[in-house]
């Protein structure tokens, strides 16, 4: 029997929903190497604590808390030392984080620090005698690599939106604690965090994605799928590596090969030729919904539905369709 | 300034990949290699940081068997003033005996900034130049977009889920290089030709003990095929219907 740490992601204040997956992730862990405890990391500005009673929801024995007026915003070098601390004195079996931005940069750190190896993005693990067996999506999603990491802890960043939250519910031991390294001493500081949209979902978190390529013609047409993620309501706007590249939406924007990875329920490719770089990045998505004028494009071979003509007439027609369904609720 | 730049090279991801017999690698057949994308966008970085200077050094690092040296070449035909390959017989699936290795040869270089890529596009693990950064104590800022420097001090850009954050830091650091920042060039004729004169520094990689291994290989299960509904607007109703009663979607 062992315990499992598990770090739980905030951002201005508010915990990241990628905590409760990696807080679930974890109990899994710990009720299949014979029901030992979780442990959960909570670091942030005086106040963060306040998330200890989520966490416990989703099956966290005990909380660390580390409240410090500076780590309102992340710290690289603090978390990591913080992290790394803690699950030093912990003897953990395995330690989470997600694959998310910010446990992309924290988990190789703390790893590091422990001398230990990880694995990364993980979409399921299993536990094999002293070993963790994970599979990772590899070479732009078109192998699936199953890896193997011995010895404890087994450091893991698990892909955001592999792991559903569920609950299962206890009153958590919260405990404070000081940062292992004082916020003065870091080298490293985040000056500014700058909100793309105040109304948008992410892409990574919204259940439909609306996206564009160069069939829209120029920028300024991207106005259509605006309306249409408006009339979803819950939808994100993408576009392809052609369209960032040229300029006409933010990179950070891309979905494929080199910018995003998503798997919403829904995702609407429109004008999208469907390049093995695009494919890369939404190919594990629920349903897809491809327009396009070319009937013999690569993403009809894709799509789940595929209505061939021109979009500029499709489009509009759909956002109404979406709005009058919407309405019906 | 001195810049080191750490490169993987990588399979073409543009190709059809097919699993070889031991069920653990991918068939050799057929593939065709290059420079890692995100090393390419580091490697960018690197030289105009140089150039703009008018004076410093690039020095591009890879690690693995002889046939890196193709992917040094290349470095040096875009402009890199020299290249050293840490020998051994494979590159470890393990990123921390990668980092281990690079910070054993990075340690003793002296340089200024060490740039990697935000990863490397066929193992995609992320942790090598985070990983090095901790090792060699040096400050770091992974997956930036974006790169100032002045008197000694950085200023970057890195992009987070629906927000955008500005980091500083002091120089020696590690960073890693997304996408977006600079567009790779393309070797030149004279590039090619001043690469031919210059040598790879050849040493062995100091690897420690690999505790990540390939357990398996596989490809994805295909995707169900889809189908056309129809032409034009008029296909509209039909396509909602399916996503409410069949998809489930809306």
């Amino acid at each position: 029997m062992a315990d499992v740490f598990a770090f739980a992601e905030t951002r201005a204040g508010e915990l990241r929903k990628v905590a409760r997956e990696v807080v679930t992730a974890a109990r899994q862990a710990a009720d299949a190497t014979g029901g030992g405890e979780v442990h959960a990391l909570l670091v942030g500005a005086p106040g963060i604590g306040a998330h200890a009673e989520p966490l416990g929801r989703h099956g966290a024995d005990r909380v660390v808390v580390v409240e410090h007026p500076a780590l309102e915003r992340y710290s690289s070098e603090v978390v990591a030392a913080t992290a790394a601390a803690v699950i030093r004195a912990g003897g953990y079996r395995a330690a989470f984080f997600s694959a998310s931005a910010q446990g992309r940069d924290l988990a190789p750190r703390v790893a590091a620090a422990l001398e230990v190896s990880m694995a990364s993005d993980l979409v399921a693990f299993s536990f094999e005698g002293d070993a963790l067996v994970g599979r990772h999506p590899t070479h732009t999603g078109k192998v699936i690599t199953t890896v193997r990491l011995a010895g404890a802890p087994a450091v893991a960043t698990l892909r955001p939106g592999a792991v559903t939250p569920a609950e299962q519910p206890r009153t958590p031991r919260v405990e404070s604690a000081a940062p292992a390294l004082a916020p003065e001493a870091a080298r490293v500081v985040v000056t500014e965090v700058a909100a793309k949209s105040a109304t948008r979902l992410d892409l990574g978190e919204a259940p439909v994605i609306v996206s564009g390529g160069r069939g829209l013609k120029e920028a300024a047409n991207f106005r259509l799928l605006e309306e249409l993620a408006d009339a979803f309501g819950n939808a994100a706007v993408g576009a392809t590596r052609a369209v960032t590249d040229d300029g006409w939406r933010d990179p950070s924007d891309q979905i494929g090969q080199t910018g995003r990875v998503v798997s919403p329920e829904l995702y609407l490719a429109v004008g999208i030729s469907g390049a093995i770089q695009h494919i890369a990045g939404m190919r594990t998505s629920k349903t897809i919904v491809a327009i396009n004028k070319d009937k013999d494009a690569p993403i009809f071979k894709v799509a789940d539905y595929g209505i061939v003509g021109d979009l500029f007439e499709i489009v509009p027609r759909l956002t109404e369709e979406i709005r009058k369904v919407r309405a019906e609720r | 300034m001195r810049i080191a730049v750490c490169v993987k090279r990588v399979p073409d991801m543009e190709l059809r990949f097919s699993i070889a017999p031991d069920r653990k690698s991918l068939d050799p057949a057929g593939l065709k290699y290059d420079l890692s994308d995100f090393d390419g966008y580091a490697l960018e970085v690197a030289l105009r940081l140089v150039e703009q200077r008018g004076q410093g050094e690039v020095v591009a690092i890879s690690l693995g068997p002889d046939d890196v040296q193709e992917t040094l070449r290349k470095a040096l035909s875009m402009g890199a003033t020299r290249a050293v390959q840490l020998k051994a017989d494979a590159v470890p699936a393990d990123g921390m005996a990668t980092a281990r290795a690079l910070a054993a040869e990075l340690g003793e270089g002296g340089y200024d900034l060490i740039l990697f890529g935000r990863m490397a596009t066929d193992t995609a693990h992320q942790t090598v130049g985070p990983m090095t950064a901790q090792l060699l104590g040096l400050p770091c800022v992974t997956a930036i977009t974006h790169l100032d420097l002045a008197d000694g001090r950085g200023t970057a850009r890195r992009a987070l889920e629906g927000a955008v954050e500005t980091v500083t830091f002091p120089l020696p650091a590690v960073l890693t290089i997304d996408e977006g920042i600079a567009r790779p060039r393309l070797p030149s004729l004279k590039g090619i030709m001043a690469a031919k004169k210059k040598t790879v520094e050849v040493k062995p990689a100091r690897l420690g003990e690999a505790r990540l291994t390939i357990q398996s290989m596989e490809l994805p299960p295909d995707r169900p095929p889809g189908r056309i509904i129809g032409e034009g607007p008029d296909a509209v109703p039909e396509l909602v219907r399916l996503l409410q009663t069949e998809a489930k979607v809306l």
